[in-house]
């Protein structure tokens, strides 16, 4: 048994860890275990963890299957890195639709969790870009499915948090690029009205579309309104080589009430500063953390969690307006604060995330009751704005608003595998 | 002309890992060698992916059999003197097994260490003769001091560290370089029941990455990571009536 603790770092539970080495079948399973796929451990909670059970470590199925020049279709295995499909594939003019704020995650991992990037109103999610993937379950059967056939199984593997099998391998459509370049805009904004006025007025002309928001000055509201194109370019900026690592945990967190405050200050401040139009390498546009390696630790021995919820565009306004009061009202929260409306449509998997709105994504260090007391606070704004939370972000919220936030769930537990099972299937659909 | 590089037991996750570095600096010639026909295809597959200009083919031969390792290397040499060989293979035997059962424990010591020489060997004259060349050997930091709980294994790359000592001394005058990697443990396949058991493990492409590293340079012994010349350094040293008490 080893002791496994997911990005948040709240708690190391003991897995028995059962490493995947062959893309054709599961290992057989350990009696009266239940098992779960895990692959590079980056989701925040507990859709990653299964204490006292065995985790299917994915890493090892990290390659690649087949690559086609002309039309950009990609196969391979599922414990592949999206930094290594961007590492290889970019060169040669091809680039991953839909990437989050991370290429430290495995194809396995974006799949299951339907992961989204700053350009859903144009690409969608990432379930939009796989043209097939192959479900390896623990009673042997192996399920081979995509948007057309086997509908019904992809549409449950799609931000199926891995319960309906292990993803083994997939194929996925990627997009030409013409090059590692973006040409990127920084516009401060000083209040909600502000960033909404900015996101739609963006949304036409812009791929990428993300604001950072300050979530504690003057009441929570102002920020910088970023947006980015891909452009054709021979030049420009290469990436800084070199990676950092936060090299000890704190004993206490260093995002705190104290600290909070000024470097929310500085940073909107540096950030305007650089306003207007710059051309950027996508490594860092898209991915500013991935250079400073195990950047959780920040956060002290309790870890911290990040709370993203979406509510729709119509009171939109309304509750994120309602949730950084909360927020600014606690003192608590972090520098690490996200906002970004969604396009218009529907995702294709049963479970996932994103709808059409507007979400906000924060990290809160964890300090106990203080901080589930705020969270409680902004459930009930996400329940009566009809939102719903990101099960890839989440450690803690009820059942009741999982089931309420997903109104498909009874027809996906059809396709679940009875023998897998999460910390977080337990916690939020009862097995 | 592209670079030659030929990879013994290529399916282990260093070498994997290294042939991924090495198409990744440039296209290759590169042959891989293994058992595991599944896994070989495999691989290849996924360095064709990475690297479309790259000739990679994989071939198949005996690991025990002296003769047919002459023949298989002599094929090869025929083609064109590789310009790097890295010989990788072998597996972690369960040392409790190997002192019960002597079968066990000669198959281990057949896989570990007279097999990587053997292999070596069918390369170290054509090299000598052709005056270029590098000769890489995975032997292991297990082979610096024979310990309780792995010493077959240890005595085994023990073998390899002794021979790679003599063929560096044999190809001092030559173009020839001989490079002994000693990787500490590392997380890969063999030895993922260390991990499940909760050993803290290096990762395989920073190692892989010390081994294309010291290769190039042609260093002649390379710890992966390199913190373990320090630790095996004091390992050696270690008064006899210390290091019995310890129970490693």
């Amino acid at each position: 048994m080893v002791a496994v603790s997911s990005w948040g770092r709240l708690g190391a539970l003991q897995h028995s860890i059962v490493p995947l080495t062959d893309r054709t079948r599961l290992p057989a399973a350990i009696p009266e275990k239940f098992g779960l796929a895990y692959g590079n451990g980056r989701s925040y909670g507990d859709v990653c963890l299964n204490p006292g059970g065995v985790l299917w470590a994915t890493r090892g199925l990290d390659h690649f299957i087949a690559f086609d020049d002309e039309t950009g279709v990609l196969e391979c295995e599922a414990g592949l890195l999206l930094s290594d499909i961007q590492q290889t594939l970019v060169p040669r003019g091809w680039m991953l639709p839909v990437t989050p704020g991370t290429q430290l995650i495995t194809l396995g991992g974006a799949i299951a969790n339907d992961v989204h990037g700053k350009n859903h109103h144009v690409m969608g999610s990432f379930g939009d870009h796989v043209l097939a993937l192959r479900l390896l379950r623990t009673d042997g059967e192996v399920i081979d499915c995509g948007p057309t056939n086997d509908a019904d199984w992809f549409a449950a593997t799609v931000g199926g948090m891995g319960l309906t099998g292990v993803i083994s391998q997939a194929q996925i459509q990627l997009r030409r690029v013409a090059g590692p370049w973006l040409e990127a805009e920084n516009l401060p904004y000083a209040n909600l009205d502000a960033f909404f006025e900015l996101a739609d007025e963006s949304e036409a002309e812009w791929e990428h579309t993300v604001a950072w928001i300050d979530c504690i000055s003057h009441g929570g509201g102002r920020g910088i309104f970023m947006r980015g194109n891909h452009v054709d370019a021979d030049d420009g900026p290469q990436p800084k080589p070199g990676r950092k690592t936060v090299p000890l945990v704190p004993p206490i967190s260093l995002v705190n009430r104290l600290t909070l405050r000024p470097f929310n200050f500085a940073y909107y401040h540096m950030q305007a500063l650089k306003r207007g139009n710059l051309r950027v390498h996508y490594e860092p546009f898209f991915y500013p953390l991935d250079n400073l390696l195990e950047w959780n630790r920040i956060y002290g021995p309790r870890g911290f969690y990040q709370y993203q919820c979406v509510v729709p565009r119509a009171v939109g306004q309304e509750a994120v307006g309602a949730m950084l009061n909360e927020i600014a009202r606690s003192g608590d929260g972090s520098f690490l604060a996200v906002l970004k409306t969604f396009g218009n449509r529907q995702s294709i998997g049963m479970m996932s995330f994103p709808q059409p709105g507007v979400t906000l994504a924060l990290d809160f260090p964890n300090h106990g009751e203080r901080t589930h007391v705020l969270f409680a606070r902004l459930d009930a704004a996400v329940r009566e704005a009809g939102g719903r939370l990101y099960p890839a972000k989440d450690a803690r919220m009820p059942s009741e608003l999982y089931k309420s936030g997903y109104p498909r769930l009874n027809e996906f537990l059809q396709y679940r595998d009875p023998g897998i099972s999460s910390a977080m299937s337990r916690r939020l659909i009862e097995s | 002309m592209l670079k030659k590089i030929v990879i013994v037991g290529a399916t282990s996750a260093i070498a994997e890992h290294c042939a991924r570095l090495w198409i990744q600096e440039s296209p290759i010639e590169l042959i891989l060698v293994g058992r595991d026909q599944a896994k070989s295809e495999r691989l290849a597959q996924d360095l064709r992916v990475r690297s479309p200009q790259s000739k990679i083919a994989i071939q198949f031969t005996d690991f025990i059999d002296p003769l047919r390792i002459k023949d298989w290397a002599d094929a090869v040499n025929a083609e064109g003197v590789p310009d790097i060989v890295l010989i990788a293979h072998g597996s972690l035997p369960d040392q409790m097994i190997c002192q019960k059962d002597l079968r066990a424990c000669e198959a281990a010591l057949a896989v570990n260490g007279v097999s990587p020489v053997l292999f070596a060997e069918a390369f170290a004259g054509p090299m000598q003769l052709a005056d270029r060349g590098t000769l890489a050997i995975i032997g292991s930091v297990a082979g610096d001091r024979g310990r309780k709980s792995n010493y077959v294994y240890g005595a085994a790359k023990g073998l390899v560290t002794r021979y790679a000592q003599g063929l560096q001394h044999r190809l001092a005058a030559t173009n020839v370089k001989v490079v002994l990697i000693k990787p500490g443990p590392t997380d890969t396949p063999m030895t993922a029941h260390l991990k499940a058991q909760g050993a803290k493990l290096a990762d395989v492409g920073d190692v892989a990455q010390r081994v294309v590293d010291g290769v190039a340079q042609g260093k002649p012994v390379i710890y992966a990571p390199g913190k373990w010349a320090l630790i095996m350094m004091i390992v050696r040293h270690l008064p006899r009536f210390v290091f019995n008490k310890m129970d490693i």
